[in-house]
């Protein structure tokens, strides 16, 4: 079928800015910096659990693995909109035409799926990680900003449920299942001291949590979980992963080029 | 008949638009209408997303603009407000009975914050048992977990706290 023949379709712009602008709010440019960092999070992690739908290990992870990639999607697309509001752009041309250096998500998010247990181990920093700044921004100065927080924590919620649950069936299953979370969580490690880094956007924007602010409450509830699980803390050396400002690892391209090139191809595409 | 184009009368029209997943419920039961409000010649609507990733949520948007102009109101737009933030506990006591009556275990309290989970019992809504459990969290829909009753061994959905 040639370019030419291809239906003609129309963006629902309409529908997509009547969230949040339609209550007036737009967002300053250090507000839509900051959207852009954590919305981007998770945006790559939605589109990295994707692949396990009809790939898990039974069909209630396909499910539950779907259903947080919906939930994650969910909150990068309120995230990514307010972020638009100062850009202007939509959460459509944010998450389809920006190149790599443009995202902004840390490398945590990045990394691969690999088995069963990187996905659980990531899922476990992540949602430990998402939880704590939630509940921390739900607080903000920031009416945009709080008002995502506050409907995003809950269902991070059952995303930590969901890791913690499988951290402990993982490390209390057979020989096989706890050297592989072991070996998960070794490797995931690296990538949490990015998430309490604190660069120049905090010096000037209060109203959203301080990364290290952040690093005590996530580690306690890491190091309790890691202690129901009689996990020992893995010891690495930190990652020099610097996503905030746009530099990535290898990984990021390839997640990219699958997310994007659908909307590339077909500029203005809908359903 | 012509209905008189009322704010009262656009707010029964929209009450009675339902949930497209869960169509024993209504966006009034599942606590999803905020707002009806006459802005000159247009009625604007305030819908509260459930989940944020819901895909129902536009359906419903639709299905408010499709009711209401079938109606006679000629110009009706729909808003989507995130806060105050949706929780199940707006949801109508005439809403959970006929959840239950439908199969699916209506929302119950706040569950413990710890990162270490405890569970709830929550009834069986065909034998009415509190012997279930939770197969997973994450069920049909967001809203909803999936659980079995080991008293008379069926499955069952449970629509979760939120």
């Amino acid at each position: 079928m040639s370019a030419e023949t291809e239906p003609s379709v129309t963006v629902t712009d309409v529908e997509l800015d009547a969230e949040l602008t339609s209550t007036g709010l737009v967002a300053s440019a250090d507000e839509a910096e900051y959207a852009l960092r954590i919305g981007d999070d998770s945006l790559i992690l939605a589109q990295q659990l994707g692949w396990w739908i009809s790939r898990a290990p039974e069909l209630e992870e396909d499910l539950a693995l779907g259903n947080i990639a919906l939930d994650l999607l969910g909150h990068a697309r309120n995230l990514l909109h307010f972020a638009g509001t100062a850009l202007g752009k939509t959460e459509d041309e944010l998450a389809y035409f920006r190149d790599e250096h443009e995202f902004r998500s840390a490398w945590l998010f990045e990394q691969p799926n690999g088995d069963f247990g990187h996905t659980i181990a990531r899922g476990l920093l992540t949602s430990a990680f998402q939880f704590e700044l939630y509940t921390q921004l739900a607080e903000s100065s920031s009416p945009g900003l709080a008002g995502i927080a506050a409907k995003s924590v809950k269902e991070v919620a059952y995303h930590r449920d969901h890791a913690v649950q499988w951290t402990l069936r993982l490390a209390g299953g057979t020989d096989e299942s706890r050297s592989r979370i072991e070996r998960a969580l070794i490797n995931t490690w690296p990538y949490l001291d990015e998430l309490f880094r604190d660069d120049e956007l905090h010096e000037r924007f209060d109203a959203a949590p301080r990364p290290s602010a952040l690093r005590e409450p996530v580690m306690n509830v890491l190091r309790q979980v890691l202690a129901e699980a009689e996990l020992d803390e893995p010891k690495t050396s930190e990652s020099s992963g610097d996503g905030r400002h746009g530099h990535h690892s290898t990984y990021l391209g390839p997640i990219l080029a699958e997310m994007q090139v659908l909307a590339r191809r077909h500029p203005d595409a809908s359903w | 008949m012509t209905t008189v184009l009322t704010p009262a009368s656009a707010w029964r029209i929209a009450a009675e638009v339902v949930d497209p997943e869960i169509p024993v419920l209504t966006i009034e039961d599942l606590g999803v209408l905020r707002d009806v409000r006459m802005q000159d010649e247009s009625v604007v609507v305030t819908l509260t997303p459930t989940y944020s990733g819901c895909p129902a949520m536009d359906q419903m948007g639709d299905d408010v603009i499709l009711a209401l102009t079938a109606e006679g109101f000629a110009d009706v737009r729909v808003d989507f407000s995130l806060t105050p933030t949706w929780t199940t506990e707006w949801m109508s006591e005439s809403g959970r009975q006929k959840l239950e009556q439908y199969g699916i275990a209506p929302p119950g309290p706040k569950p413990a914050s710890g990162p270490i989970p405890v569970q709830l019992g929550v009834k069986c809504p065909r034998c009415g048992s509190l012997r279930t459990r939770s197969v997973s969290q994450f069920g049909s829909t967001s809203c909803k977990a999936h659980y079995e009753c080991l008293a008379c061994l069926e499955p069952f959905d449970h629509f979760k706290f939120h």
